[in-house]
């Protein structure tokens, strides 16, 4: 009580002084005892943007006992899930399963580099045909001619489990090089 | 205590800038007004703990409406939502399951403080001596919270929130002559639905809240005027006692009650998450309804009803309700000791006695009996696996292909040539688009059908920039084309 001095000269002064300490000591309580009710609470409504980061965005194209042994490009629907909080969204879509080459899975994008149109295998031919503007492509998917300005896009594969798994991608249409669309 | 600025000697010439910015917002606001009003009120005979009851619920209230406004960042009031997204809010969220539990158990906490509140009132006789208002004001407080609780329980629509609520809104039809008209508009149709859920919803979160606000802050108005009773020794309209301020001394009591409630909350929400169990499933006519807790009295209650009694089971709850709102009205004189009102302070504990033995007698009869019992364990277990499994999200409207199936063969005509040529692949599986090509969902609202037919013929210049080429079919394929495109959602 080293304010004890103050207080015997001016009694008045007794009650504001312990006021404010006590007013203090609930100040900095009640600060305490919020912040840590807050944690939750902002962990709570910030949990979407810490979310996006763990997104799986690769696609199931099917078991790699049944494509291992495909002699001709093959076309395959995947589905593509996209999750939107507490729903999921899927679409499907096809993707030709080239045969594996030393072992190494390929995945072709049938989006015509050119104007976006599916491009389709047409196996008496042995080449992809677009069947908007001819262009065509080889077995492997390399262009051979018409207007399309590069090859087929490939995509990401990777086996996980004996399952082939596929990124689907957009890209850019019209353009020499292949460039991921966002 | 060494830098309390107070101690040392205040220099008036040269106030601190922290002084002068108190001073500002005083001069502009009345703050310094407003606290000496609030927290200077008079408490004859001095601070207790039997008064931190009032305190302790207005704490709780602000909680549950804190943590209610944030699981409403979640929550979908619609019967093919509701469960799921709750499932999200427990299983995927962060803290989720915690603040679920917190306004969960909150309720609990609310109907056991009430009842601490009643009985501290009832007991202290602080009802007395110009507290009419004061008492119903409270009276309809209770009755606002109790339905807060009841129209809460049915949200998270998982099987014991569904029946329970169908149950509870199934003794609405027994109200004399307007019952089942009355029951039809609390569910919004003669069977519980997503109208159910958005009736509860607007009332747990809109109309409910905004009357507790103001009847608590009519509450509190006829407090102050009345002012505080004091111990039963007092005079409820002139007291006697020597009068201390509420602050700091009431203040710290009430602080340090509802920060305890606040912690037990917290721990309980922690070690024990409130569950929830499987999605609502109105063909299951195995489940055993049972209400909340403080509900179950009442349930039992109505067990021993039947035939031409049951509608006692409405009356009797109405006339002691009607009784007890009455309260201050029939007990006039202004004696407070307890042992001087046998029948007022015999017949609340009567009272609770009873409900608390209907309770008991509730739980008894389930666990008693080994089929219910069988059941009730099932149950629980039900809600235990559920909560055990992972979240599974649900799968949105429009993306599932059974829809078709049932469609228009036009339409399914128009589908297959969407994908034959090539449409799919710029403008998306269900034409919702792609980072290619815009979506194609809503088109019915922006042109006709002549309109979209001609686009699709001679595409714009936005379209063929964007690589569109122009449609070549016949004039039937093309019709069940843009049928096709006209129905996409």
């Amino acid at each position: 009580m080293n304010e004890a001095p103050a207080v015997a000269n001016n009694p008045e002064l007794e009650a504001p002084s312990r006021r404010s300490f006590v007013g203090a000591l609930f100040a900095i309580g009640g600060a305490a005892v919020s912040l840590i009710l807050a944690i939750p609470l902002v962990r709570f409504s910030t949990f979407p943007l810490r979310k996006v980061a763990a997104e799986d965005d690769w696609s199931d194209v099917g078991p790699v006992t049944d494509l291992a042994s495909i002699t001709a490009p093959t076309a395959k629907t995947i589905s593509i899930e996209h999750r939107d909080a507490w729903q999921t969204t899927t679409n499907e879509t096809a993707v030709y399963v080239l045969p594996p080459k030393d072992g190494q899975f390929r995945i072709l994008s049938p989006v015509c580099p050119h104007l976006g149109c599916s491009v389709r295998w047409e196996n008496e031919q042995n080449k992809f045909i677009c069947p908007c503007h001819s262009g065509s492509f080889t077995p492997d998917g390399e262009r051979i001619a018409g207007p399309p300005p590069r090859s087929m896009d490939s995509l990401d594969a990777k086996v996980v489990d004996g399952v082939l798994k596929v990124r689907y991608r957009y890209f850019r249409q019209l353009v020499a090089t292949k460039e991921e669309m966002a | 205590m060494p830098t309390n600025p107070n101690t040392t000697a205040p220099e008036p010439n040269h106030p601190t800038a922290a002084a002068r910015l108190t001073s500002w917002f005083d001069t502009r606001t009345g703050v310094n007004e407003i606290l000496h009003e609030s927290l200077d009120e008079p408490v004859p005979g001095g601070a207790k703990w039997a008064y931190v009851f009032g305190s302790g619920l207005l704490y709780l209230f602000i909680s549950q409406v804190i943590t209610g406004v944030f699981l409403a960042l979640y929550y979908v009031p619609s019967a093919d939502h509701a469960h799921t997204v709750v499932s999200y809010i427990v299983k995927e969220v962060t803290s989720g399951s915690f603040l679920r539990s917190i306004h969960a158990y909150g309720s609990s906490g609310i109907i056991i403080l009430l009842v601490l509140h009643i009985g501290q009132t009832i007991l202290y006789g602080s009802y007395k001596g110009r507290r009419e208002l004061l008492w119903l004001s409270g009276c309809i407080l209770l009755a606002l919270m109790l339905g807060m609780a009841f129209t809460g329980y049915l949200l998270p629509w998982d099987e014991k929130a569904y029946f329970a609520s169908a149950v509870g809104t199934n003794l609405i039809a027994e109200v004399p002559i307007i019952g089942p008209s009355l029951q039809r508009l609390v569910r919004g149709g003669d069977q519980m639905g997503t109208l159910t859920i958005s009736r509860f919803y607007v009332l747990h979160v809109f109309m409910l809240p905004a009357m507790l606000i103001g009847f608590i802050a009519a509450h509190v108005f006829f407090f102050r005027k009345a002012g505080a009773a004091g111990p039963i020794k007092e005079d409820p309209i002139a007291p006697k006692l020597p009068a201390v301020p509420f602050y700091p001394k009431q203040v710290l009591m009430d602080a340090v009650f509802s920060i305890s409630i606040i912690i037990i909350l917290a721990a309980i929400a922690t070690f024990i998450p409130m569950d929830l169990g499987p999605a609502a499933n109105p063909a299951d006519t195995h489940f055993l309804p049972r209400p909340e807790w403080y509900y179950r009295p009442a349930f039992q209650a109505l067990k021993y009803l039947s035939g031409r009694t049951s509608i006692l089971g409405i009356l009797l709850p109405a006339i002691l309700a009607v009784i007890f709102a009455s309260l201050p009205f029939l007990d006039r004189s202004l004696e407070r000791r307890p042992w001087r009102r046998p029948i007022v302070v015999g017949s609340f504990f009567a009272f609770l006695l009873v409900y608390v033995s209907l309770g008991f007698a509730s739980y008894h009869d389930d666990y008693g009996d080994l089929g219910l019992a069988a059941q009730m364990r099932k149950q629980d277990q039900d809600a235990e696996l559920f909560m055990k499994q992972p979240f599974i999200p649900e799968a949105a409207a429009g993306t599932a292909t059974a829809a078709l199936a049932s469609a228009d063969p036009k339409i399914l005509k128009g589908r297959a040539l969407f994908e034959a040529n090539s449409c799919s692949s710029c403008h998306g599986e269900h034409g919702e688009g792609t980072p290619a090509a815009g979506a194609l969902t809503g088109v019915s609202q922006k042109y006709t059908d002549a309109q979209l037919i001609a686009l699709l013929r001679a595409p714009n210049a936005q379209m063929t920039n964007g690589g569109m080429t122009p449609v070549d079919l016949k004039d039937d394929d093309l019709a069940a084309l843009a049928d096709y495109l006209r129905q996409l959602h």
